[in-house]
């Protein structure tokens, strides 16, 4: 799996279940790959974001 | 701890729900009559409340459900329908050498609660979703902000399911080049337009 291919499991998993082959390739890349743990981490901090959003006003 | 005045503490955190709001309908009107749906209803309910997050909590959840309402009885207006011409996913195959590593590494953004507690990146991180083009955003924001599954998504908007992910697809890389460049960046406090 090139990292291309795992950057867009990686936003696929944001948004629904990946098949179970996919989901294995997937940890196996990302636990290989510092680049695309950082895109993950990345990809949680967005999420993040928008669950705070707009922070606190005080 | 002593149960808190809600007609007080709800209007305190009025400016909080209409951000929220507004960012979410992008209509001033249609966030106003939300907001003021949610004011009214909390003061109504007869709940109480032990402080101001446990108030903020519940009012959140309540917005969240007055904007779907919104959303499903406008769904079928052209400002909100999605449409399926939006392409391939291939609008970020640059960010790629021919071999399928990334042509430049992800930066690590470090501890996301500092970002998140700091006043600033909220204001960064609205104006990098109002640069979303609205259909984009709409997608991204019933997923992330109003919590919907994909596939509700899709059947509200009446959208192929590829052409969801597409979509959300498209929102997640536009927002995180933003907030690399706006945040995390070279140009941290502004946004370049």
């Amino acid at each position: 799996m090139t990292c291309q291919e795992a950057h867009k499991l990686v936003v696929q998993a944001q948004d629904g279940r990946l098949p179970l082959i996919k989901h294995l390739g997937l940890r196996f890349h990302v636990f290989i790959c510092k680049s695309c743990t950082a895109f993950g981490r990345q990809m949680e901090f967005l999420r993040a974001a928008c669950r705070s959003f707009p922070g606190d006003e005080d | 701890m002593a149960a808190i005045d809600i007609p007080t503490e709800a209007a305190h955190l009025r400016p909080t729900l209409l951000r929220f709001a507004k960012l979410q309908l992008r209509n001033e009107a249609a966030a106003e009559d939300a907001v003021q749906e949610t004011l009214l209803a909390a003061v109504t309910s007869g709940e109480s409340f032990a402080g101001r997050a446990a108030l903020r909590t519940w009012l959140m959840a309540i917005l969240r459900n007055k904007i779907v309402d919104h959303i499903r009885r406008h769904a079928r207006e052209p400002s909100i329908q999605a449409v399926n011409d939006e392409g391939e996913d291939t609008d970020f195959d640059a960010l790629f050498a021919a071999d399928g590593h990334w042509a430049e590494a992800p930066a690590d953004w470090g501890n996301p609660q500092k970002s998140l507690e700091n006043k600033r990146f909220h204001d960064v991180f609205e104006a990098c979703m109002t640069l979303l083009p609205e259909k984009i955003a709409r997608v991204f924001m019933m997923r992330e902000f109003l919590g919907l599954e994909t596939d509700e998504i899709c059947k509200e908007l009446s959208i192929s399911t590829s052409n969801c992910w597409v979509v959300l697809y498209r929102a997640r890389m536009r927002l995180r080049e933003c907030l690399q460049i706006n945040w995390f960046g070279d140009e941290p406090g502004g946004v370049r337009v």
